[in-house]
Parts: structure tokens; C-alpha cells; sequence
């Protein structure tokens, strides 16, 4: 069964799928943010644009390492070749950054810096959007070969948390960085769990 | 799996490129590899050697399914070693898994057949044969419990057939006589 069936194989086929997938899930999560959410009304205004392009940074910083990482694992044995503190590196710093602010800080804002207007609606918007696109890259995953299936979810789950949280940054209209590290990161590292758990079931081979 | 990295590596390149020989040497080679990596591994962890079999064809079928994940620029063993590794937790996982997954139908089946009535039983005709003479004991175990003909029976013991007949009906009087006055009681 196994030698007459031995045509040629496409050796760029793991990167091309996988990098496909991944630019597939983010125009979705971008989709999903413009059309459901719709995009901030005050983005004329130089402060909105800051903090824009702070937010699209910080989920770059995550989706730019974790894309590569993704293609890594697909592989057997690629998960050797990939490293959780250099992925979780951007979380790491947002939260010092945030630390930082709340110290200089009077505690009296506080609660409006952590909270913001729309806590709840980030909460949602960022793990919902994150569905479709989580789907799209453990599609193309599955087609490859992941040997550490717990890990190449919680990547899944990462790129897809990040890339939702990218969209989602169009539309918030909070503007302090406590509230990006609470509940982008929260969300985003809840993405990474539900990826983590779902992956040995999801992906098996 | 390391000592011959080179030559492996090149096989599975030619096999990427379509070459059926080189894509059965590979695998003529890397059976036996893999049965003697199995065998080793699940004698270690105390477990039957002769899952390994089902492992290798496993392991085979993966490696040739997935053989589009290799990358030429990396080495090949390192490659194949994390496939037969991803199998054999895969395999383990799954048969631990399968002692409390017996299904539900089975449960049933635990109280449905009673095998003590037989044992025992069994046991009380061996004390009311032991009671009988040696010779008509033996003829009715040949002829009413192991299952032999009157004619074989003959045969065995050196007797005519009626003799044998007459013989394993008084046997069965007599044992008729030892059960009915306990029945009496």
C-alpha cells in the first residue's frame, strides 16, 4: 500500500498552508471587528491614533513570533524549536508597562484606567471573534503533523487571541494602558488556555 | 536510529522527489528500526512486546502520510524519532484510556452467566463416582462424560460391547441408589 503510492511532494506545502490559514484568520477576526463592532467614531483625533497603533503593536508583538512558531510546530519535533517566554514576551512587558502607569498614577483613577467604559464588551468581543480564526489555523495544523499537540494549541489560541485582539482595537474606544494589559492580555491568555486544552483533542493523528 | 543518518536522509529525499525504489529501501530500513525501538520501549515500561508490531505499521503509515512535514534542511532521524515517539504516547494514552472506556452493554454480561452451579456439580459427581468400583467409574466417565462411543469404549478397555453396556447401567443404578436416599432426607 505504502510504495505505490509514492508521487512527488510539494516540500513548501507546511509554510504555505499554514502561513495562508493564518492570513485567512486574521481578515476574518478584522471582518468580524468592523462589520459586527464597527470602527471608533474618534479616530481623527491624534491621542485615538496613539493608542491605536499601541494596541496593533502589542498584538503584532504576539501574532509575529507566534505565526512563526506555528509553522515550527506543525512539524514533528518542531516544538524544540520554539520558546513560551519569547511568545508570552509582549504580555510580560504591557503588564510592567501598566504597573509603571498605575504608579505614576493617583490612585483615584485607577478604577477608571483598569476599567474603562467597555471592560465587559472586551471581555466578549476579543474570545468570540477569536473562534473562527482559532478555527481556520487548527484546520490547516491538522493537516501537518504537531507532536506536542498542547502546545501547538496553545499557539493556535495565542495567534488567534492576538489577531482578534487587533481587530477588536479598531472599535475600543479605552484609552490607558491597565486596561490594555488586563483585559487584552486576560483575554488574550484565555484564548492561549482554551487553545492549550482543546489542542490534544482537536488536533490528534 | 543514528548510525546511519546520511544514508536515511538521502532516501527520504529521493522518496520526496517521487523515487519508488528509494521510498522502499527507506522503508525496509526503517521497520526494523522502529520494531526494535517499540520492543525496546515497551519492555522498559513493562508492557507486551507484541503491541510493537501494530506500532511499526502505525509509525509506517504516519511517516508516509506526513512526509510532506520533512524538511530537507533538517536531519531526518530527529524527524522520524518524533513521529514513532508521538505514536508510541499516542498508543499508550489510547490503551490506558480503553480499560474504563468498556462499554455500558458490558455490565450485564458480568452477572449473566453463573458458573458456580457447574463447579460444584461437577464436584458432587466426582465424590458419587469415587464411590463406585474402579472399573465401572471408568467406563462412565468414557462413555456418559467424555463422550465416547460404546464401540471405542469396548475398544479401550478390552471388553465386548455389552459388557459395557451391562456395566455403565448398573454403574448408573448404583449411583442412582447413592443419590436417592440423601434426596429422601
Amino acid at each position: 500500500m505504502l510504495n505505490n503510492n509514492v508521487e512527488q511532494v510539494d516540500r513548501r506545502q507546511v509554510a504555505r498552508t499554514v502561513s495562508v490559514a493564518l492570513v485567512i484568520a486574521f481578515a476574518i477576526a478584522l471582518a468580524a471587528a468592523f462589520f459586527i463592532l464597527g470602527i471608533r467614531a474618534d479616530l481623527k483625533e491624534t491621542g485615538a491614533w496613539t493608542f491605536l497603533i499601541l494596541k496593533l503593536g502589542f498584538a503584532a508583538a504576539i501574532a509575529g513570533p507566534t505565526s512563526i512558531y506555528l509553522i515550527r510546530v506543525a512539524r514533528p519535533g518542531g516544538e524544540r524549536k520554539t520558546s513560551v517566554v519569547v511568545a508570552a514576551l509582549p504580555l510580560i512587558v504591557v503588564v510592567i508597562l501598566a504597573a509603571v502607569s498605575l504608579v505614576f498614577t493617583p490612585a483615584t483613577h485607577w478604577n477608571e484606567m483598569i476599567l474603562g467604559e467597555q471592560w465587559l464588551e472586551c471581555l466578549l468581543s476579543i474570545p468570540i471573534i477569536a473562534i473562527a480564526p482559532f478555527a481556520v489555523v487548527v484546520w490547516a495544523v491538522r493537516r501537518m503533523a504537531p507532536t506536542d499537540l498542547v502546545r501547538t494549541g496553545a499557539f493556535a489560541g495565542l495567534a488567534a487571541g492576538a489577531m482578534s485582539a487587533a481587530g477588536y482595537a479598531f472599535h475600543c474606544t479605552d484609552d490607558s494602558l491597565p486596561f490594555v494589559a488586563l483585559w487584552y492580555g486576560g483575554t488574550i491568555a484565555l484564548c492561549t488556555l482554551a487553545g492549550a486544552i482543546l489542542g490534544p483533542r482537536l488536533l490528534r493523528w | 536510529m543514528t548510525t546511519n543518518e546520511a544514508e536515511l536522509q538521502a532516501l527520504m529525499v529521493a522518496s520526496l522527489d517521487g523515487d519508488p525504489a528509494a521510498h522502499r529501501k527507506l522503508f525496509d530500513r526503517l521497520s526494523g528500526r522502529l520494531r526494535a525501538y517499540y520492543k525496546g520501549r515497551l519492555e522498559h515500561i513493562g508492557r507486551s512486546a507484541s503491541e510493537a508490531e501494530d506500532l511499526v505499521q502505525e509509525a509506517l503509515i504516519a511517516i508516509h502520510l506526513r512526509r510532506h512535514t520533512y524538511d530537507a534542511a533538517e536531519l531526518f532521524t530527529p524527524w522520524a524519532y518524533a513521529i514513532a515517539q508521538y505514536k508510541l504516547i499516542d498508543h499508550l494514552r489510547r490503551t490506558r484510556a480503553s480499560l474504563p472506556d468498556v462499554p455500558i452493554d458490558d455490565a450485564e454480561e458480568v452477572m449473566a452467566q453463573d458458573d458456580h452451579v457447574a463447579t460444584e456439580s461437577a464436584y458432587d459427581l466426582h465424590r458419587l463416582l469415587d464411590q463406585l468400583p474402579d472399573r465401572m467409574r471408568r467406563l462412565i466417565r468414557y462413555v456418559k462424560l467424555d463422550g465416547l462411543s460404546v464401540a471405542e469404549t469396548a475398544s479401550r478397555c478390552g471388553m465386548t460391547e455389552s459388557a459395557v453396556k451391562v456395566n455403565v447401567h448398573r454403574g448408573l443404578r448404583a449411583l442412582a441408589a447413592l443419590i436417592a436416599p440423601k434426596k429422601a432426607t
